[in-house]
């Protein structure tokens, strides 16, 4: 994986909106502003009729969608990922899950990504937040092919979602041909002496350190909870059943993300040890992208370690 | 849009604002004073002007109606029970466990509701992607919107006003149901609006200021968004001065009567009120 280009998981949500924008007619952009950095750009050239730009106007942006959205359309509104969560949280709540409604919320500058921007634009909460509204399904694809995949299954199955993309560079992890489920984990290798999940930009992370640790004797499964709502719980009772042991790795907030959602299932259940490893309930800052995850423990080295100390 | 005569009408609205105290009464619970200030302006829509077909209420050709003041609901499903929506006995549940008649309107559980609403100010930006969806869909339906004059302090229904210029919403049709009075008090005490027309002028609509409980001046206001000249790009905002509580006399201008239930007496007395005011 590391041989290929880093590309920002954003880019594959542009690329793929407008051959889906081709494929589904009713399939509508409705940008805030910020489509450039989005990367709604050839969206807005090639399909200017399903276009929209309500200009610096979160709420109205996703009340307008769910308005489309009644008259069939399906819109995607695209943001960054900090207002597309809590500043529309609201309309997302009564106008787009208590309705129902087909309103894909598209959002760059997931987590961390948007390093050098600072707390402001830096999305930690947003997952967690949404994850309580009924209806509504969460998703952060881990590269670019990846979130290309989950963009088109979106703009295909009904219901309101939510799209977690990187504004930073991500390593590629999936060839161009690999096939995902909304809803089901995707297991990147079988393991038995622990398991790891992880979502979005630290599956590359989760990949490396199942690596050191098979050179130190130790077999890691690693799973790609791509879409934390509706959790693959399957998935994670089996984590739990056949291996015991569970690390959580997410570049998020470790209240109420994807490390709480698996603690849900596995306290549940009553058995098992969940690790959960993700941003220490704290902001961050202008920095380097890896510097916010290393100052939050979110690297291989502690992987690796957090899976030692579990042996 | 439907042939009725203008007595016909006024009686009709005379009919829904009895059917909404019995509502309200029945389920101990509601608005009545916004439900009856913006009679008229709701009554007219669905009597006269919006074409809808209650035996298929999610025909995308169809007008849509918005109330994005959600909780003077009572009005709207008093017309929808009338014409054949659901059952007319249903109006008797409202706010009750299991009732598609809910607290405020939810689209998921009641015919004929367009847009859940009840977080004041969203109903705005929602009707506006409606009328935006129509002109995208080449539909000639046209979308009408309640607001409330303290619901115009929302920040987001000026998003949404924007956004009507921008995309020339012609078809997009809000009457402000403008009675003064907001839950804590009068809005010129609460949150002063200014000019609310002015506001909607300086925002590329068209407006018009009216009597909004005289049914004359509320289908006058309506026939000309109809009319060729308004066929112009620009939204319309129908400023219409109400009485809250209208029709009801110890109900009007009563910030109290925002938001409880009448007793026995009283709803007897307001039923005898309303009758009489039949022609």
């Amino acid at each position: 994986m590391s041989e290929l280009k880093k590309i920002p998981t954003r880019n594959g949500f542009g690329d793929e909106i407008v051959a889906v924008g081709k494929d589904h007619p009713e399939v509508v952009v409705l940008d805030i502003d910020i489509g450039k950095s989005c990367k709604t750009q050839d969206f807005r050239k090639e399909l200017p009729d399903q276009y929209i730009n309500v200009g610096i106007a979160e709420q109205n942006g996703a009340a307008v969608a769910a308005g489309l959205a009644t008259c069939g359309k399906v819109p995607f509104v695209v943001t960054y990922a900090a207002f597309g969560s809590m500043r529309i949280c609201e309309m997302i709540r009564q106008e787009i899950c208590y309705t129902n409604l087909n309103v894909k919320i598209a959002c760059s500058h997931g987590g961390f990504t948007p390093a050098n921007d600072g707390a402001s634009h830096q999305a930690i909460e947003d997952m967690g937040i949404l994850r309580t509204i009924p209806n509504i399904s969460i998703m952060m694809p881990a590269d670019y092919n990846q979130a290309r995949k989950l963009v088109r299954a979106a703009a295909e199955t009904y219901g309101p979602m939510y799209l977690r993309f990187t504004r930073d560079a991500m390593e590629q992890v999936y060839g161009p041909d690999v096939e995902f489920e909304i809803g089901k984990a995707y297991q990147i290798q079988d393991g038995k002496d622990v398991a790891i999940i992880a979502n979005g930009d630290t599956v590359s992370l989760a990949i490396k350190a199942a690596k050191e640790l098979e050179a130190k004797g130790i077999s890691a499964r690693v799973l790609d909870m791509h879409t934390i709502k509706p959790l693959d719980v399957d998935a994670v009772k089996a984590c739990v059943e056949e291996i015991g042991k569970v690390i959580t790795v997410e570049d998020h907030n470790i209240i109420n993300g994807l490390g709480s959602a698996v603690c849900e299932v596995a306290a549940e259940m009553g058995k098992g040890i969940v690790k959960r490893i993700g941003i220490q309930d704290q902001f961050g800052e202008s920095a380097p992208y890896e510097r916010l995850l290393a100052k939050n423990g979110i690297t291989v080295e502690n992987i690796v370690a957090t899976a030692e100390a579990l042996q | 849009m439907n042939d009725i005569s203008m007595k016909d009408l006024k009686n009709k609205a005379t009919e829904m604002r009895m059917k909404v105290v019995d509502m309200i009464y029945k389920a101990q619970s509601g608005h009545p004073g916004g439900s009856l200030s913006a009679a008229e302006f709701v009554t007219a829509c669905y009597f006269k002007y919006m074409n809808v077909d209650p035996e298929n209420p999610k025909w995308e050709d169809r007008d849509r109606m918005v109330l994005s003041k959600g909780h003077v609901c009572p009005i709207q499903y008093a017309c929808l029970g009338t014409l054949g929506f659901f059952p007319e006995e249903v109006l008797d549940t409202l706010r009750k466990e299991g009732s598609p008649l809910q607290g405020h309107p939810s689209m998921i559980k009641c015919p004929g509701i367009d847009i859940s609403t009840g977080s004041l100010g969203q109903g705005m930006a929602c009707a506006a992607g409606m009328a935006l969806g129509g002109k995208m869909n080449k539909k000639d339906y046209k979308v009408f919107c309640v607001l409330g004059d303290g619901e115009s302090q929302e920040g987001i229904i000026w998003e949404g006003a924007n956004t009507a210029n921008k995309y020339k919403l012609d078809n997009f049709i809000v009457f402000v149901d403008d009675n003064g009075l907001q839950l804590d008090g009068p809005c010129d005490e609460i949150m002063p609006n200014g000019d609310l027309g002015e506001k909607f002028k300086a925002f590329g609509w068209d407006v018009c200021y009216i009597n909004g409980n005289d049914m004359e001046e509320v289908c006058k206001a309506l026939d000309w968004c109809y009319s060729d000249e308004a066929q112009n790009g620009n939204p319309k905002a129908i400023i219409g001065k109400t009485v809250k509580g209208k029709g009801v006399s110890f109900m009007e201008n009563q910030v109290g009567w925002h938001g409880v239930a009448p007793n026995d007496e009283q709803y007897a007395q307001a039923m005898e009120e309303l009758k009489a005011q039949l022609i």
